[in-house]
């Protein structure tokens, strides 16, 4: 019962998903990757990764992939995220917090700007 | 780690790595019993029984990018300290399958923590894996399987605004529903 239920939800999810799809114009894809190998997740890449998923939802942002990955050998500087915008170089960021991750999407992922002050280069 | 579901999360990322196409994780909180059991299930590449053996020593490790892995020896360490037991069982080629337990009301069991945000992040993480999440209290079940879930959305991601409210929902109204039936029996 239950089951069905909620599969019956999921059709309008993406009925409604699809529809909003079709109006708003794509702004171009843009990857999302969090660190979260044992070295990102004891800094709290998992908080990190939480910010991204409230920011994305709350803000409507669409077209939006988040993935995560693994220990990239810079466990001092996790949490890590990093930001591929279209065609664009990937971005690498160190010592994500939650805020510092809303930032980067609110300034990088949305508007463009790369966030310098916690950029790491590798 | 301060939280079993970041343990949860750091097992979990090694079956993704060793390129598992199902994941099961399987949590059970049994009160009578005194027990809580964590089980991660995978269908990855698996190791042989020299790694399996050494997978505890936390200057093993398959990575190539640092050269210790602490992840297992962690939990292991985590769970002896709770008068609880940790086993690891692979095959190659067939999977690999974590079991861990704790006596639930150990003083120095930490606590489940914030175990829906390891379910999303593992689900919109790694879409083309299956993911299989049980959760018990004491024989009250929450399962939530991602490939019905895949198939009706037919297309549309996981990271999709509209589909997050949706999981997020699910996840925290399936686990709020088991801990509330629990409430109730428990005077």
């Amino acid at each position: 019962m239950n089951k069905i239920k909620s599969l019956d939800d999921l059709k309008r999810v993406r009925e409604e998903a699809l529809e909003k799809r079709s109006k708003t114009t794509t702004t171009g894809k843009a990857q999302v990757i969090v660190g979260m190998g044992t070295c990102g997740i004891a800094a709290g890449a998992r908080e990190t990764m939480k910010a991204v998923l409230d920011f994305i939802e709350a803000e409507n942002m669409e077209g939006i992939i988040v993935t995560q990955t693994g220990c990239i050998g810079l466990c001092e500087q996790e949490p890590i995220l990093q930001v591929v915008r279209g065609e664009e170089e990937k971005v690498t960021y160190g010592k994500v917090t939650p805020e510092i991750a809303k930032r980067i999407l609110k300034e990088h992922v949305s508007g463009g700007e790369i966030v310098k002050e916690f950029m790491i280069t590798l | 780690m301060k939280e079993l579901s970041l343990h949860i999360l750091d097992i979990a990322e090694n079956s993704v790595r060793a390129d598992a196409k199902t994941i099961t994780i399987d949590i059970e909180e049994n009160s009578q019993k005194n027990l809580l059991t964590i089980e991660i299930k995978d269908n990855g590449k698996g190791m042989d029984a020299e790694m399996v053996t050494q997978i505890t020593d936390p200057f093993i490790t398959s990575r190539t990018t640092r050269k210790v892995g602490l992840g297992i020896p962690f939990l292991k360490a985590a769970a002896e300290a709770c008068n609880g037991h940790f086993s690891i069982q692979s095959t190659p080629c067939v999977g690999t399958s974590v079991e861990t337990s704790f006596e639930l009301d150990h003083i120095d069991r930490m606590p489940m923590g914030d175990i829906q945000s390891t379910f999303l992040n593992l689900l919109v993480g790694y879409p083309d894996v299956h993911w299989i999440f049980r959760y018990g209290i004491d024989g009250k079940k929450f399962t939530l399987d991602s490939e019905p879930i895949r198939e009706s959305l037919d297309g549309i991601p996981f990271s999709d605004p509209i589909v997050l409210r949706y999981l997020k929902n699910e996840i925290n109204n399936g686990m709020q529903k088991i801990k509330n039936i629990h409430k109730q029996e428990t005077p």
